[in-house]
């Protein structure tokens, strides 16, 4: 719950100054930085798998909110006419779905890279035999 | 084992941004646009996005107060004509940046490098017609008139100022969909904007057509079916007027070349760039004080275009020591080009004059280096034009310049658009220098008649019809420009290139362009027909816009002899149809309906019942419009030139009707290519026959889908063709021939009223909304009073009222 929490809070600032493929650095960053299983500070449950999970989530939630955020404010009077423009149904189910999913990819992917290459260059979990 | 999966991740990661990150063809970068940080989402407004601030750009001399009403009009409030313009040009910007800019790359032959290849032949085309060459000229000429240079600067660095304080994820939305950025406006970007309409206006050229026409049928039956007058007309200036100067001289009778055999032949078929449409045309008239229910005059303009959004007008009133003016602005020019001050109104409808020629150029050999004129070789000038091409590398492009203009297409080149022949010049009135800018400046700040005709000398092209009305109660209109003083016929046809007798002497004196001032009938109006009767001393065209719209506003005008603002309101929404109503029961004459079956009958019974209203439901429209196009092709089409490769052009619905009423029997009604010997019954008949199959094949059987707004589907479109940010099938009445001239795609582009007066009234309808942003909640937000027809009231305000009152940003 925490790293969702710190990688959502974290990427939602960068994002104030950087480009959209910040969120990407964020949680690199985050599941590089952050110390594995088993050691001081750390959970019991942290993976490769967690990592991406955290990062899909994290970023996810924030693209979700402010979209929706921005959709409500506006009256959706943008959301389905851009639907329609990416030549999707011109409704807004479809770009409050697919914005989430595409920066929670993308940081997801980028979160599981933060954690193998942390656990190549400088491992902190025991090596699997 | 880790190091492979921290490569895996770690390359799909880049990849994936890299991937998301770019432009695929067509489809933009996706992770950017989707982001809600950068991305569409921060495009989308809400309905109260305006808010009362003060904004620190840097630029204006002293604090600029502008005042947003309810329909997010921005009402100016300067202390000097610098931070006037200053003004305009931010608040432009900011409501139409993308605009702006996109329509003065189009005129610059520049959309390669936004789309890519898939505009490169446009924008040769647009390099070949020599808009930058014109473009240049123009805004020199414009520099060098210290009024309009500081006009022009302010504006340029209005426009500069808001686009420095952009961020990229407020860039307008089509930025981001095309994956480009804004560059700096410059003044010459004012220059291409008015070479823009110009290429909108003042593009028509029949010449080619007509050569054609008289190789086949000869110079006499091309005279009988395409004579220099029409058989009826309700010209501008009334007939009757006496002119009030004398004529600089007469040029010798005509002598047009008589062209051989394979001149024109040259023209490839190659990509349908249109003609100059004839249902573009615009109305305006002004009715004096006598006339007028509120004893002062009243004045109308609507002008039609090629419907498109963002919308093509700005509404804005601009207020300064000097000038205090209201209407409607076009993005890329500073100033308003039509509306009203304390003194005056005034708006424009377009003269179809003949201001376009192509000379056959003799080149001495395939270098091109030199061509023939008056008896000696002489250089030509190259220019070189570079077409920067997104995602492939820049094109060059050598245009070959005459003293007449640039040769658009060489021997063995492709013509863009069949009606521009292989091997000529072009000689086009908007390649010499010209200061429109001067004209609206004065016309922004006139008080009186005498300022408006010293306003009108500075105009060039596209040539306007610019009617005026002012609070001394006079009224007067003109249909002004720069006007090539021609022999009678000179330039309906192909012209010799190598004959100096050809070529373009001078101009009509602007003063002696077509004017009148207060006519006895106490109205004033055009409809883009005929500008002047034969008693004009100078030949200014052989065509002109059919009459049928001037004359309804005529019978109409003179049927008010106490004019209100709603009777203006009504017959800008007149869809009487004269051309049904002369053409119809003459061809209904003819018809044999005992031959007529079932759905042919239906069709009959519903043209019967219809009383010439082009209005929604309607199916008459629909018959009589199909009906009226079969029949043309059918009594004309066997009679001219038929090639492919050439542009179509058939005598005019005036010439059609005489035939109808005074030669019925004219040889041109036989079909030629049957051996039979067929009559207008025959013609009629069978054209009625075909257009019952054509719109049954269309619509279904006749009935709900036959309503004329169902098959009309007026549709206004986005500049980048992107439907979901267009209005699609508007349900509209009107039509080409009628006062509210909605055909599919071309239409009234706003509607002007105003009451003059001790304090001017304005009304307004524009087909969109101020805002040019499809996430604005005022991107189409005036539509629907556009299509029932009704206007709103401006607010013409006397000061910026006090703090607190409305949304109001301070500039400084």
């Amino acid at each position: 719950m925490i790293p969702i929490l710190l990688i959502a809070l974290i990427s939602a600032v960068a994002q104030l100054f950087l480009p959209w493929w910040s969120i990407a650095l964020v949680a690199f960053a985050y599941c590089f930085g952050r110390p594995g299983a088993g050691l001081p500070g750390a959970g019991t449950s942290w993976s490769g798998g967690r990592a991406f999970l955290a990062s899909f989530v994290g970023v996810g939630l924030v693209w979700l909110a402010y979209a929706g955020w921005q959709h409500l404010q506006t009256g959706g009077v943008l959301t389905s006419r851009m639907s329609a423009v990416m030549k999707l149904p011109a409704s807004a189910v479809y770009l409050l779905v697919i914005t989430p999913l595409v920066g929670g990819l993308v940081a997801g992917f980028a979160g599981a890279a933060g954690y193998w290459v942390r656990q190549s260059v400088w491992p902190t979990v025991a090596v699997n035999p | 084992m880790r190091i492979g999966k921290a490569l895996l991740f770690t390359v799909l990661t880049v990849g994936l941004i890299y991937g998301l990150n770019r432009n695929w063809g067509t489809v933009p970068a996706v992770g950017s646009l989707l982001s809600p940080f950068t991305g569409f989402w921060q495009n989308a407004e809400t309905p109260d996005a305006l808010r009362t601030q003060k904004l620190t750009i840097g630029g204006t001399q002293e604090p600029v107060e502008v005042v947003f009403d309810s329909l997010h009009i921005p009402h100016v409030f300067a202390k000097n004509e610098h931070d006037l313009f200053f003004a305009q040009g931010y608040l432009t910007a900011h409501d139409r940046l993308w605009q702006m800019e996109f329509q003065t790359h189009a005129a610059a032959g520049r959309l390669s490098e936004i789309v890519g290849e898939r505009a490169l032949e446009l924008d040769r085309y647009n390099r070949r017609l020599g808009m930058g060459f014109a473009a240049e000229k123009s805004i020199a000429f414009m520099l060098s008139d210290s009024a309009t240079k500081q006009v022009l600067l302010a504006y340029t660095a209005g426009v500069n100022a808001y686009i420095a304080g952009l961020k990229p994820a407020n860039y307008p939305l089509e930025y981001k969909l095309l994956g480009y950025a804004p560059e700096p406006w410059q003044p010459i970007k004012c220059a291409y904007f008015l070479k823009y309409m110009s290429g909108v206006l003042a593009l028509g050229a029949d010449d080619l057509a007509m050569s054609a026409i008289q190789e086949k049928i000869g110079p006499a039956a091309t005279r009988d079916l395409f004579p220099d007058y029409p058989a009826r007309e309700d010209p501008i200036v009334p007939t009757g007027t006496k002119w009030d100067f004398l004529p600089v001289y007469y040029l010798k009778s005509p002598k047009n070349p008589v062209a051989g055999k394979g001149d024109f032949a040259s023209v490839m078929p190659g990509f349908s760039w249109p003609r100059h449409d004839p249902s573009i045309g615009s109305n305006n008239w002004a009715v004096g004080a006598a006339r007028s229910a509120t004893g002062y005059p009243l004045l109308a303009n609507d002008p039609h275009l090629t419907l498109s959004l963002p919308s093509i007008w700005y509404l804005i009133q601009l207020n300064a020591p000097g000038i205090n003016v209201m209407g409607a602005s076009m993005p890329g020019a500073p100033m308003v080009i039509g509306g009203f001050n304390q003194h005056i109104a005034w708006g424009v409808t377009n003269v179809g004059s003949d201001v376009l020629d192509f000379y056959k150029i003799k080149f001495k050999d395939n270098t091109r280096r030199q061509y023939w004129h008056d008896g000696q070789w002489k250089n030509v000038m190259r220019r070189v034009e570079t077409l920067a091409v997104k995602g492939k590398p820049a094109v060059v492009d050598t245009v070959i310049y005459t003293h007449h203009g640039p040769v658009m297409y060489t021997p063995g080149q492709k013509s863009f658009s069949k009606n521009y022949p292989v091997g000529y010049a072009l000689r086009w009135v908007v390649h010499d220098p010209a200061n429109e800018m001067r004209c609206f400046y004065l016309l922004n700040k006139a008080k009186n008649h005498a300022d408006y005709r010293a306003a009108l000398v500075h105009y060039a092209a596209p040539a306007q019809n610019f009617v005026f009305a002012d609070v001394n109660k006079d009224i007067a209109i003109s249909p002004n420009g720069r006007f090539p003083l021609k022999k009678r016929e000179q330039g309906k046809f192909l012209l010799d290139g190598t004959n100096p007798a050809d070529d373009w002497l001078a101009y009509i004196p602007a003063d002696q362009n077509p004017h009148v001032k207060n006519p006895p009938r106490g109205y004033v109006s055009s409809a883009n027909q005929s500008p002047t009767d034969l008693t004009y001393p100078y030949y200014l065209d052989w065509q002109f816009a059919p009459p049928e719209r001037g004359m309804r506003i005529n019978q109409r005008l003179a049927a008010m002899p106490q004019t209100t603002v709603a009777q203006m309101s009504a017959l800008q929404n007149d869809t009487y149809n004269i051309r049904a109503n002369t053409l119809l029961p003459k061809l209904l004459a003819q018809l044999r309906s005992g031959t007529l079956l079932g759905p042919q009958k239906q069709a009959l019974a519903a043209l019967n019942a219809w009383h010439y209203e082009q209005s929604v439901t309607e199916a008459g429209p629909t018959i009589f419009a199909e009906w009226e196009k079969q029949f043309m092709e059918a009594l004309w089409a066997d009679d001219l030139p038929q090639a492919d490769s050439l542009p179509k052009k058939l005598p005019s619905a005036d010439r059609t009707l005489q035939l109808l009423t005074q030669t019925p029997d004219a040889p041109w009604v036989d079909d030629a290519r049957t051996p039979a010997r067929e009559t207008l019954a025959d013609l009629a008949t069978r054209s009625f026959q075909t257009t019952v199959d054509t719109l049954t094949a269309r619509h279904g059987a006749p009935g709900t889908a036959w309503q004329w707004a169902t098959v009309k589907a007026t549709q206004i479109s986005h500049l980048a063709r992107l439907d979901p940010f267009s209005a699609l099938n508007v349900r509209v009445g009107g039509g080409g021939s009628v006062v509210n001239a909605i055909t599919s795609k071309t239409g009234p582009s706003w509607r002007l009223v105003v009451a003059l007066g001790p304090t001017p009234a304005g009304f307004a309808a524009l087909p969109g909304g101020q805002s040019g942003n499809p996430g604005s909640h005022f991107y189409l937000n005036m539509l629907e009073s556009w299509r029932k027809g009704q206007l709103t009231p401006l607010q013409f305000m006397p000061n910026a009222g006090a703090a607190g009152t409305s949304i109001r940003w301070t500039l400084n």
